[in-house]
């Protein structure tokens, strides 16, 4: 064996040695610093934008009423879409082939087809049935109502978003609980917990870790598809800046106005999902 | 306490158990050696039904495992009743299989308050009791990722046996520790076996065995070759199979 150098002494201080230069960021710095220019002094200058008639209907009745109707729509159509979701998730992993099918085939229906159009034909459900009513298939009828009678645009439009926002949550909630450890089923089982309980003490809590981070981006997703409800027709955001450009022509202070709300309410939900995140990571090793 | 008669279980045409016959009475250890793949933990995962055998029949404490017999019919029970049935079993994992979303008090108190519906007050206290006989009062706080190896094995212990077992099934409790980890959790479940406690242990720990274990059973292509008494089996097998395996681990 050979003897170890002895160390110089000036080896043994604190390193400072001369950093790697990186040329590539100071040319990004002034490429975007002239985009952003450019993109400013367009804002300012630009009279189309007419930002003194956005701020003039920015907090409008009929826009707040627009923006209180997208969050509404929004909420439902997620609470409901995740409900729905958890539920065929279930149906999917469950036991019962007959449930297993008839998950597989809502999903591939109405993730097939294109939102849009489902929200149309949701639209028109009175040229379908134009009566709802309780009887025997084939048979009499019981009772019988007028469809129009109870069947708002506002259900239309909620009914529309949950049922098309389900297939796509069932797929990323079967993906949450199919990424949880089998050891912990078999642990649970161990213990004597029946599978209602694995499921939910055990098997869905750690499912939420994977399931958050893809429902919030459905969320944010949802926020803006409920601008698509016009079809129905519905007054959410869009719709109600829509309406107002009809008669003052301001397409772009108006459509502008509009993205500056969904924008805002997008980030409140990031906010919302970055502690929604924080939650479930508990007992994480980072 | 557990009596195994003609044990058969396959996976599709691979027969991983070949009819297994044995008998742990009550209060007894009994360490099941032999090679990988040779059934063991399959075996002990068939004692609280976790896998379902293919022919046999297995008791516990008197109770026909996972069937009910009425006449010459066997009836399959449904979920509940097996889940009644392993509250009595405790197991104890070799990769721990904790519960990471929760602490480590919670992991403990989980089972006797949503299996045994016990008070929040009654199943905290009886925890910390556990918690204290396995040396984790101080961390209870703390989420299982935040521990050692023997510790999270030592947790797993203590949950299993909160909920009062009166069997422990132990499959490969050390075998995914770092070596100087190993013998915190052997000390846990030598003082379970003075406590009399009747425990089967699917080991490689061949000094516990002969220390701690009532007997020993070898098993090898899905059979027992040899059981008996530990000191008896370790020092003079009698099987070409199992001299083998003890000439390559000893």
């Amino acid at each position: 064996m050979t003897r170890p150098e002895p160390v110089p002494p000036e080896a043994i201080k604190t390193i400072k040695a001369i950093p790697v230069r990186h040329p590539g960021r100071w040319a990004a710095v002034i490429g975007v610093g002239i985009l952003a220019a450019m993109l400013i002094s367009n804002l300012i200058t630009n009279t189309a934008y007419n930002w003194p008639e956005q701020l003039k209907y920015l907090f409008s009745a009929p826009i707040l009423a627009g923006v209180k109707n997208t969050i509404w729509l929004t909420i439902a159509a997620m609470a409901g879409g995740v409900t729905l979701g958890i539920l065929l998730a279930l149906m999917r992993l469950s036991a019962n082939p007959l449930l297993r099918s008839v998950a597989w085939l809502y999903i591939w229906l109405f993730r097939g087809t294109p939102l849009y159009t489902q929200l149309l034909i949701w639209g028109n459900v009175g040229a379908l049935f134009p009566t709802v009513g309780l009887g025997i298939p084939f048979g009499p009828e019981i009772i019988s109502v007028p469809t129009n009678a109870f069947y708002s645009a506002a259900a239309a439009a909620a009914l529309g978003l949950i049922v098309n926002e389900a297939a796509y949550m069932a797929e990323i909630v079967r993906a949450g609980i199919q990424s949880v450890d089998p050891g912990q089923l078999d642990a649970a089982g161990a213990l004597g917990m029946s599978r209602g309980q694995t499921l939910r003490r055990i098997v869905l809590p750690q499912a939420m870790r994977l399931i958050v981070p893809p429902t919030g981006n459905e969320a944010i997703a949802m926020l803006k598809n409920t601008s698509i409800v016009a079809v129905v027709p519905y007054a959410e955001l869009t719709f109600a800046a829509q309406s107002i450009y009809a008669t003052t022509y301001q397409i772009i202070p108006m459509l502008v106005m509009a993205c500056v709300w969904y924008l805002f309410l997008s980030s409140i939900m990031m906010v919302g999902q970055y502690y929604l995140e924080r939650h479930y990571a508990k007992g994480q090793a980072r | 306490m557990v009596r195994a008669e003609g044990v058969r279980k396959c996976y599709g045409h691979d027969e991983v158990l070949q009819g297994v016959n044995l008998a742990v009475s009550h209060g007894e250890v009994m360490c099941v050696i032999g090679p990988s793949g040779s059934g063991k933990s399959t075996f002990l995962r068939c004692v609280n039904h976790l896998e379902k055998i293919d022919a046999g029949r297995i008791w516990v404490d008197g109770r026909l495992v996972g069937y009910r017999q009425r006449g010459d019919k066997l009836y399959e029970l449904c979920d509940r009743d097996v889940a009644e049935q392993r509250r009595d079993i405790g197991m104890v994992f070799q990769r721990f299989n904790l519960f990471p979303h929760m602490t480590v008090l919670d992991n403990v108190m989980e089972a006797p308050m949503r299996v045994k519906r016990d008070p929040r007050e009654l199943a905290q206290a009886c925890s910390l009791e556990l918690l204290d006989r396995v040396g984790l009062t101080r961390h209870q706080q703390n989420y299982p990722s935040q521990l050692s190896g023997g510790q999270q094995q030592r947790l797993a212990i203590a949950r299993a046996l909160a909920m009062r077992p009166k069997l422990m099934l132990f499959d490969e409790p050390t075998s995914s520790l770092d070596p100087e980890l190993v013998g915190e959790v052997l000390d846990v479940m030598r003082d379970l076996a003075h406590d009399g406690m009747t425990m089967i242990v699917v080991t490689h720990e061949m000094a516990f065995a002969r220390e701690v274990g009532d007997s020993l059973v070898f098993m090898d292509g899905g059979a027992i070759i040899e059981k008996g008494a530990p000191r008896e089996v370790l020092a003079n097998p009698r099987h070409e199979r199992c001299k083998a395996f003890l000439s390559k681990v000893l």
